[in-house]
């Protein structure tokens, strides 16, 4: 019994619902196009969801440009991760070759096919053995396909490539039609199927024109030479019914397979967290408004050769280990054991803190592999160490391996994926001497939250050290140019000197300290002299009283004297007066007291 | 062939014509039919349909379609010259 007629029942956009809800790799992520995940790392991210579900799509690409492998991993990844087995039809390479090659990529076809999630199949054609004698059909073709899909269940077919059949075959009329019937039956089987073609011109999509064949998706891939380094692209050229990305996404084919490098965000809305964490070094905190850099923020710090740049990062990285926070370093130039090695003789030693496995570093020469090869393996270090901080020195020498243009957009993509993770990041760029420093930063600086500038400072013959806060977003910070100091105990910014001419440095510096220390000493000697020209003339002074008065004591005495020996005088005299005035009795009262006899005698 | 249809009809008929004319009694048809047994299109590599397998003498030979170019297919058959 025929089912009814679904379309004059129910809308096209419900039927379409339900066969997205039945199957379990396929995502409604539009309203009107359900799709199957690939399982590639990055590209379900860009496709919005995976390939058109149930129906065929294109890649194609020029030789060694990774369409089998695209294609294998396609089959894989569904028959592994999202249950869907797979039919692969291979018109070149022989089975065991297919399995020999991705093996390496860590896939094993030949489990896969004994456990009936993945058949292979070799489609050898030899011109040289054929005779065309009339009209003819690939039927064969289709039932080998369709004997292959039976027989383990498949919901996804890869055909490796297709265009094959017009090199060995004749009467491409016939081709043509063939290939029609085949895509319709593999649409109304509902398998999602990729077909591979291949180009060979800049100007036209594949040799043979397949493209007119399949209309839902088309995505190409590019593998070119730039510079001795091999870069891979992938671009949707069409999908239709979806929204996708219209871009040259860079991937990379490795021992995981492929990696499409994922875009974290189109639009720019990262959290912007309030937190601010200390640069590790006291008084650089304080330049950067008292309290340090914001988390998950952007520092650059650029500077020509030896100026520090590096030791910048240790201390920030040194503290925050210290904070029980991961680290990666990533070190472009020097090689970790010289970086652990070169810090120590500054006092900060990274040793304890690779062992506690708190700092990991990751080395490779730029030359090692393309700029899409270096952000992957970022990403990856990152996805599985966690890490709060990273540093990358330098960025300027992935120039090394592209154009500016290139470094540009792939610390745009690096910035903003460290943004969305919250990690903050310090990005060191080696400044050729001589040209403007800030000018050559230019490109780059735009995409960093702060940015420090470091200096040498070359003044009557001598070369210092001094450093600089160009900008600093969301916060005060200093705009003064300080000296500083790699000192055994770390890094040192010194107090600031102003001269004339501005700011001191080097011995010029050293020798205004000394004249300030001279002129503060020669201060308090001349103090000291007023002082004890003070207390000199306080003990004249006092010696001088201590005169006066012995001289008005004496003085007294003298008067004293005198007065009590007038005294005493006038005293005698009225005591002779009395006796002489009693001896001659001319007072009464004497004769009362001697009696007559006394009187007789005188007459 | 893949089910009777009109070519393999014509192209069965086709080749016992031509046998009989140029290999009398020399000859030996076999009739597969990949629709009942679809794993001998892998085993024989065969893609086209019609195919005739030629498969002695060595070397093997494909001659596909209905055999309605006679001359191409003894061509094919090695009973004749290519001109």
């Amino acid at each position: 019994m025929a089912p009814p007629p679904p379309t004059r029942r129910r809308s096209p956009g419900a039927t379409m619902k339900q066969m997205a809800q039945k199957k379990k790799s396929s995502q409604p992520s539009s309203k009107t196009l359900p799709k199957a995940s690939t399982g590639i790392q990055g590209l379900d991210e860009i496709t919005g969801g995976g390939l058109p579900h149930g129906r065929p799509t294109l890649v194609c690409g020029g030789a060694g440009s990774g369409k089998t492998l695209f294609g294998l991993e396609f089959l894989v990844q569904g028959a592994t991760q999202y249950s869907e087995p797979g039919v692969f039809i291979s018109f070149e390479e022989s089975i065991p070759d297919l399995t020999k090659n991705v093996a390496s990529l860590g896939f094993d076809l030949d489990r896969l096919v004994a456990d009936k999630k993945l058949f292979l199949d070799h489609v050898s054609i030899a011109r040289s053995e054929i005779e065309e004698t009339g009209a003819y059909d690939l039927d064969g073709l289709f039932i080998r396909i369709a004997d292959a899909v039976q027989r383990v269940g498949a919901r996804r077919v890869v055909v490796d490539t297709i265009e094959t059949v017009f090199a060995e075959l004749p009467n491409p009329g016939i081709l043509r039609a063939e290939i029609r019937r085949l895509f319709g039956w593999l649409k109304q089987k509902g398998l999602t199927t990729l077909i591979t073609a291949e180009r060979d011109q800049p100007d036209r999509l594949t040799r043979h024109g397949i493209e007119e064949f399949v209309s839902d998706c088309v995505i190409l891939l590019d593998h070119r030479i730039r510079e001795e380094i091999s870069t891979r692209r992938l671009r949707i050229v069409k999908y239709r019914g979806s929204i996708h990305g219209t871009n040259e996404y860079p991937f990379l084919i490795d021992e995981q397979g492929i990696s499409v490098l994922p875009i974290s965000s189109l639009g720019l809305d990262h959290a912007a967290p309030a937190v601010r964490i200390s640069s590790g070094i006291a008084r650089l905190d304080g330049m950067l408004g008292g309290k340090g850099f914001y988390q998950g923020s952007s520092i650059l710090v650029s500077g020509s050769s030896g100026t520090g740049k590096t030791s910048i990062a240790a201390h920030f990285v040194d503290a925050a280990c210290r904070r029980g926070e991961r680290c990666l370093f990533f070190a472009f130039e020097e090689s970790p054991r010289q970086i652990v090695r070169n810090m120590r003789s500054i006092g900060i030693d990274l040793e304890p803190w690779v062992r506690k496995e708190l700092l990991q570093f990751q080395a490779a020469r730029p030359t090692y592999g393309g700029i899409e090869q270096h952000l992957l393996v970022t990403h990856r270090c990152i996805a599985s160490f966690h890490p709060s901080v990273v540093v990358v020195d330098p960025i300027t020498n992935l120039l090394m391996v592209s154009t500016q243009n290139e470094v540009r957009s792939m610390l745009t993509r690096l910035v903003d994926f460290l943004k969305t993770q919250g990690i903050t990041a310090i990005f060191t760029s080696l400044t050729a001497g001589g040209g403007t420093l800030e000018a050559s930063e230019a490109d780059v600086s735009s995409l960093m939250d702060t940015w420090l500038l470091l200096k040498s400072i070359e003044v009557a013959g001598e070369r210092n050290r001094a450093l600089y806060v160009l900008k600093s977003r969301g916060m005060e910070h200093s705009n003064q140019i300080r000296e500083f100091l790699l000192t055994d105990d770390g890094l040192r910014l010194l107090d600031v000197y102003l001269g004339p001419e501005g700011v001191l440095t080097g011995s010029a510096r050293v020798s205004q300290e000394v004249r300030e220390k001279a002129a503060g000493t020669s201060r308090r000697q001349e103090l000291e002299s007023r002082r004890r020209e003070l207390e000199r003339k306080r003990r004249i002074f006092e010696a001088r009283m201590v005169m006066l008065r012995a001289e008005f004591e004496a003085e007294e005495e003298r008067i004293q004297q005198n007065i009590s020996e007038s005294e005493l005088l006038g005293e005698e005299l009225l005591q002779d007066r009395t006796l002489m005035v009693r001896s001659r009795k001319a007072d009464a009262s004497s004769y009362q007291k001697e009696g007559r006899a006394q009187g007789a005698r005188v007459r | 062939m893949a089910g009777q249809t009109p070519k393999s009809i014509r192209a069965f008929a086709n080749l016992k014509a031509l046998c009989e004319e140029h290999l009398k009694d020399r000859y030996q048809i076999e009739v597969i039919d990949l629709m009942e047994n679809p794993q001998l299109a892998r085993g024989d590599q065969i893609v086209a349909i019609p195919t005739l397998v030629r498969s002695l003498p060595q070397p093997v030979r494909k001659i596909i379609g209905d055999l309605s170019n006679s001359v191409r297919a003894l061509v094919g058959l090695d009973l004749r010259k290519a001109d």
